[in-house]
Formats: C-alpha cells, sequence, structure tokens
C-alpha cells in the first residue's frame, strides 16, 4: 500500500556548517548549577542575607550612628530608648553602636583566620600529598602533635605569652588553625593525584607549583570553600569567648565577648547589655553555620542531577 | 591489640613531652612577673623569692627540674598563694569538675540522641522541624552566653534554680545544661543525618516488614548502626566540656579546675597555668585513645591499625 511520492517534491535545504558545533541549550556551567542549587535553600540563603546586613552595618556604622564607640554619653544604665536604641552601659556609652563595632572586630578576625588557615592550609596539605612518603608522613605527625592538644588550650597559652590584642589573636587562632585545612586539602589531593590528567600535566612537564594551582587547587575548591565558611564561626566563637575571659582586645574597644562579659556581671541592673551582644554572637554564629552547611550540599557532586 | 596500645602510648607521652617543652619555654618568654602585684620590694627579697621557686637556675637546670618534676607528676608550688602546690589545687577542685562534666556528657549524648532519633522518625514533620530548630540553636548560642541566659530567666526571674555556687545536685542543673546545649545539638545533627542514612537500608526495611515496630526497629536495630559517628564525637565532646568549663565554672561560681585555671590566667601564675594545662592535656589524650578502643569495641568491622601489621 506504499503511495509513491513523486521527487520535484523534495527539495535540498542544504547544511550551514558553521553551526555545527552549536549547542541545542546554553550550557549551564558548575559554579552556576551551584548557585542554583544554594538559592533554593531557604537556610542558606536567610544566613547570606544576615551576614550581609551585619557586614554592612559593621562597614558603615560610623556614618549611621550619632556616637562614638568609646563616647561617654553621661547616663549610665539606661534601658533602650529612642536616643540609644539598645541602651548605655555603666560608663554611658551607646550599646547599640558598640554592638555594631563589636561587629567589625568579630568579622575582621572571623575572615583574617580563614585567610591565614587557607593560605597555610592550602600549601601544607597540598604538598603533603602531592610529595607522599617519607615528606607527607612528617608533615602529617606534626599536624598530629598540633592537634594532641585542644586548640582553645594552646590559643589561651599563647595569648598568655603575647599581651592580649588584634594581631596576637590572629596570630594564636592560625597557629593551629590551619591543620583541619590542610588535612582536608590532603585527603582531595591523595584522590585527585592518580588521575589521568593529572599525570598528562605532568609528563607535559608541568612543575610542583603548577601543579597545585592549574591543577589540585581547582578541583578541591568546593572542599576548600566550604572549610573555610565554617573556619569564619569557630573563630567568632573563639575570639568571644578569649574576649570573654579578658585575654581578647583592651578596653575601649568594644567586641561582642567583652561586652558580654560585662553585660553578664550587670544581669540583674541592666539585662541588654548582656542579651544584644549575645543575640548578636548567636545569630551571626548561625548565619555562617548556614551557609557553610548550605555550600557543602551545592557543592556535594553526590547531589548532582 | 598490645601493639597497637603500646603504638598509642607512646605517641601519647611524645605529644605530652611536646606540649610541656612548649609551655615551659612559653612561660619563660612570657612577659610580667607573678611578683609584679607587689611592686615595691626590696631588690633582696625579690632575690629570695626568686632563689625559693629556682628562677635564678640557668635555663636548662629550670628546664631540667620540671621535667623531672612532671614526670612525678608534680606540678609545683603556686607562685600566687603561698603553700599552695598545683596538685592541691587540682585534687581540691577537680573532682566538681569531673562530676559536672559527666553530667554535662551525660545531657549532651542522651538528650542529643533522643532529639536525633526523634526527627529522624518524624522527617520533614513537624517534630523534625521543632527538633532542628533546638539542634540549630544549640549549635550557634556559645555555652558562656547560655549561661548568662539561663542565670538570668530561670534563677533571677523565676527562682526555679539556684543561679551560683556548688552545694548539690540541683545547683549543677543549670551549668551542666549550659556546658551541653552546644554538643547536644551537635550530636543530635549526627544522629538524624546517619539515622536517615540507615532508614533506606535493607536490614531496617526488612524489621519493619516483619511486623516489628517503628521504636523497636530504633532500638534493637537502626540506633546500634547510627551510633557510630557519635561514637567519634565523643573525643571532641571530652575537650569541649573541659574548655567549656572554663568559663561556665566563673560564671556560676563553681570552685572547679576550670575556675581555677582561668583565675590563673589572669593572676600570671606560671606554675599553676602550666600545671593545669599538662593535666588537661593528659586527660584528654586519654580519653582520645578510650574511644578509640571503644570505637573498635562497638564495631567490630574497625581493625587497629597497628594489629594488621603484626
Amino acid at each position: 500500500m506504499t503511495q509513491k511520492i513523486p521527487v520535484e517534491k523534495f527539495n535540498i535545504v542544504g547544511i550551514d556548517n558553521s553551526k555545527n558545533d552549536q549547542l541545542a541549550k546554553k550550557s549551564v556551567s558548575f559554579w552556576s548549577e551551584v548557585w542554583h542549587r544554594f538559592s533554593h535553600n531557604k537556610l542558606a540563603i536567610v544566613g547570606l542575607i544576615i551576614i550581609t546586613i551585619v557586614a554592612l552595618m559593621a562597614i558603615f556604622v560610623p556614618w549611621l550612628s550619632p556616637y562614638k564607640y568609646s563616647d561617654v554619653l553621661g547616663n549610665f544604665n539606661h534601658p533602650p530608648s529612642a536616643k540609644n536604641w539598645f541602651g548605655t552601659d555603666d560608663l554611658g556609652r551607646d550599646v547599640f553602636t558598640r554592638v555594631w563595632y563589636g561587629a567589625r572586630i568579630s568579622l575582621f578576625i572571623g575572615l583574617s583566620a580563614a585567610i591565614i588557615d587557607l593560605i597555610i592550609g592550602v600549601a601544607w596539605g597540598s604538598i603533603a600529598g602531592l610529595a607522599g612518603g617519607r615528606v607527607d608522613d612528617i608533615m602529617m605527625r606534626i599536624a598530629d602533635v598540633l592537634t594532641a592538644v585542644p586548640y582553645l588550650l594552646v590559643v589561651i597559652i599563647l595569648l598568655v605569652v603575647m599581651q592580649p590584642g588584634l594581631l596576637p589573636m590572629i596570630i594564636a587562632l592560625s597557629i593551629t588553625g590551619w591543620v583541619n585545612m590542610a588535612r582536608i586539602v590532603r585527603g582531595e589531593v591523595l584522590s585527585i593525584k592518580n588521575q589521568e590528567y593529572v599525570l598528562a600535566a605532568r609528563t607535559l612537564g608541568g612543575r610542583t607549583g603548577h601543579l597545585i594551582m592549574r591543577h589540585l587547587v581547582p578541583n578541591a575548591l568546593g572542599a576548600i570553600i566550604v572549610t573555610m565558611t565554617l573556619t569564619i564561626p569557630s573563630a567568632i566563637f573563639t575570639e568571644s569567648f578569649l574576649s570573654y575571659i579578658g585575654l581578647g582586645v583592651s578596653q575601649p574597644q568594644a567586641s561582642w565577648g567583652t561586652m558580654a562579659s560585662e553585660g553578664n556581671n550587670a544581669i540583674d541592673t541592666a539585662p541588654w547589655r548582656l542579651i544584644f551582644p549575645a543575640l548578636f554572637i548567636s545569630v551571626t554564629i548561625f548565619a555562617f553555620n548556614a551557609i557553610g552547611d548550605g555550600l557543602r550540599d551545592a557543592l556535594d557532586p553526590k547531589l548532582r542531577k | 591489640m598490645i601493639n597497637y596500645l603500646l603504638k598509642r602510648l607512646a605517641y601519647i607521652l611524645v605529644a605530652l613531652f611536646v606540649i610541656v617543652t612548649i609551655t615551659f619555654f612559653l612561660m619563660r618568654i612570657a612577659p610580667g612577673s607573678p611578683f609584679a602585684s607587689e611592686k615595691n620590694f626590696p631588690p633582696e627579697i625579690t632575690a629570695q623569692l626568686n632563689a625559693q621557686y629556682g628562677l635564678d637556675n640557668p635555663w636548662y637546670v629550670q628546664y631540667k627540674d620540671y621535667l623531672v618534676q612532671t614526670a612525678k607528676l608534680d606540678f609545683g608550688q603556686s607562685m600566687k598563694y603561698k603553700d599552695r602546690s598545683t596538685n592541691d589545687m587540682i585534687s581540691e577542685s577537680f573532682p566538681v569538675s569531673l562530676t559536672l562534666g559527666i553530667e554535662a556528657m551525660l545531657l549532651a549524648v542522651g538528650l542529643g540522641v533522643l532529639i536525633g532519633v526523634v526527627s529522624a522518625l518524624y522527617h520533614n514533620k513537624f517534630p523534625d522541624y521543632l527538633a532542628t530548630t533546638i539542634a540549630v540553636l544549640g549549635i550557634s548560642v556559645p555555652s558562656f552566653i547560655l549561661a548568662g541566659l539561663l542565670q538570668y530567666f530561670i534563677g533571677l526571674k523565676l527562682h526555679w534554680l539556684p543561679i551560683g555556687g556548688w552545694d548539690g545536685f540541683k545547683y549543677s542543673i543549670l551549668p551542666a545544661l549550659a556546658i551541653a546545649f552546644t554538643h547536644m545539638g551537635f550530636i543530635a545533627k549526627l544522629t538524624r543525618s546517619s539515622m536517615l542514612e540507615q532508614n533506606h537500608s535493607e536490614y531496617v526495611k526488612m524489621a519493619r516488614a516483619k511486623g516489628l515496630g517503628k521504636w523497636t526497629t530504633v532500638f534493637k536495630h537502626t540506633l546500634r548502626n547510627a551510633l557510630l559517628p557519635v561514637v567519634t564525637y565523643l573525643g571532641p565532646l571530652t575537650a569541649g566540656v573541659v574548655t567549656g568549663s572554663f568559663i561556665v565554672e566563673q560564671i556560676f561560681a563553681i570552685p572547679g579546675l576550670g575556675k581555677y585555671f582561668v583565675t590563673s590566667i589572669t593572676n600570671r601564675d606560671y606554675t599553676v597555668i602550666m600545671g593545669t594545662t599538662v593535666f588537661y592535656s593528659i586527660i584528654l589524650l586519654f580519653a582520645v585513645l578510650l574511644v578509640d578502643i571503644l570505637y573498635s569495641v562497638i564495631d567490630p568491622r574497625i581493625k587497629f591499625k597497628g594489629a594488621k601489621k603484626s
């Protein structure tokens, strides 16, 4: 029952060879996929918004607040009012202003600790992982000994020796903080280094530095970013902890830890002096943790569809 | 097993030696003297004090003396309080800290596992959201903040529990809760995710198909497998409970070791700082060893690294 179609009905359309390589759909890069997954995580987005607000307030507080953190206003232990939104402390300083100046210190310490950890940890971990053998053994044993003592104990001892302050705090935080990052990077490197493209790069004469920067770090980037985001809240926590026991920044500078510590002593007369710094420490730690968890879920290739 | 233990013990000794050496040299270069608060001493008295504490010896003699003393577990005399040795302080105050610490650990593990199990069983339902919120709160609120808030709301406003001191069980509830809360959050999170993972496995489906109830399955089957990550967390938990006690004991005016440690830092009482640090390190190193042994007892699939070779 075939019907014959006359040849005239067909005509040649021709091929446009220039479009051979074009993709039917716009390709989705790895990072836009990550962002897609991240932006669907409500908790992580809330965290991102909180951190943005805290960071903006911390940066712009000198222009937004009529007072300085060390200004003595003359009304002591005043409860929150229209003039002093978060009340005043026992020296008559505006708690609202001091909270945001405290945010500066906390964020600064959190970020610098994370960056120093990143630099030392990535270098240490990737060298140990790449070199392997005895070098790896020795480097990792050193890391083991450093983690044998609890982190806070080391930091406390170091701060007793160096005079308390911003720089000693950052040094003390990063002196053992990088070990965790080094471990994770080493693990990633060990799993990556035996893959073909690394071998290819090596055969083509790539030097170790080139291998680390061009091949290993980009592939371990996910794990590195997550570890870094989760370092920040722990550094912020440690800073407020140390400030609380009097090893942090000195007066009249404001830090969330010192404010909470002073607030705790005045808890029956001026509870707002504890509650506001407490709220901001907790909210900030929460926000960074939420972002870190969100990033981990977004970067985990097991969840890729 | 014996090989493994010996190896671990040797490793602990090396770590302790490094810790003792580092604290010794750090304390030597530390600025400020413990006698600084009494500045107007005639030079003779300062010399006398230095001689009494051996501070006039050259550093290698002091270092040797210190190593020998520490090996005998003698942590020296306090520089601030006359006739008080660090050992006295530890034996006096450590039992208090130990009681509080054990209570906090039981609270953290018990409540944490319970919350984790509940949220895994009611995955994505109301109890799950409630439990996750509690866990997130626990992770976000530092112990010293929680201590202050508990003191204010439960102690001062509601008068339910005493706000400070150390005189029986009632006095330990709030501080233990303050120390435990963060770790409870972590444990709940760990339990929840590993329970969810286990719930997909065949043996759980099998147990449910046999007609076992929800909770019986949890306690007879799932929990045993799901608890492994929690056991791994016991090491960090011990460290966390120790460091948590520093501030919490001070806030609640509990005469424990943590409080003395913080006081000795403010006083720059070097012998006490060194002694307590070494003491804490010993406890923590052995706690980690204990956790590792416990880990392999619970899960026979885990082999000791050292034992494999022999």
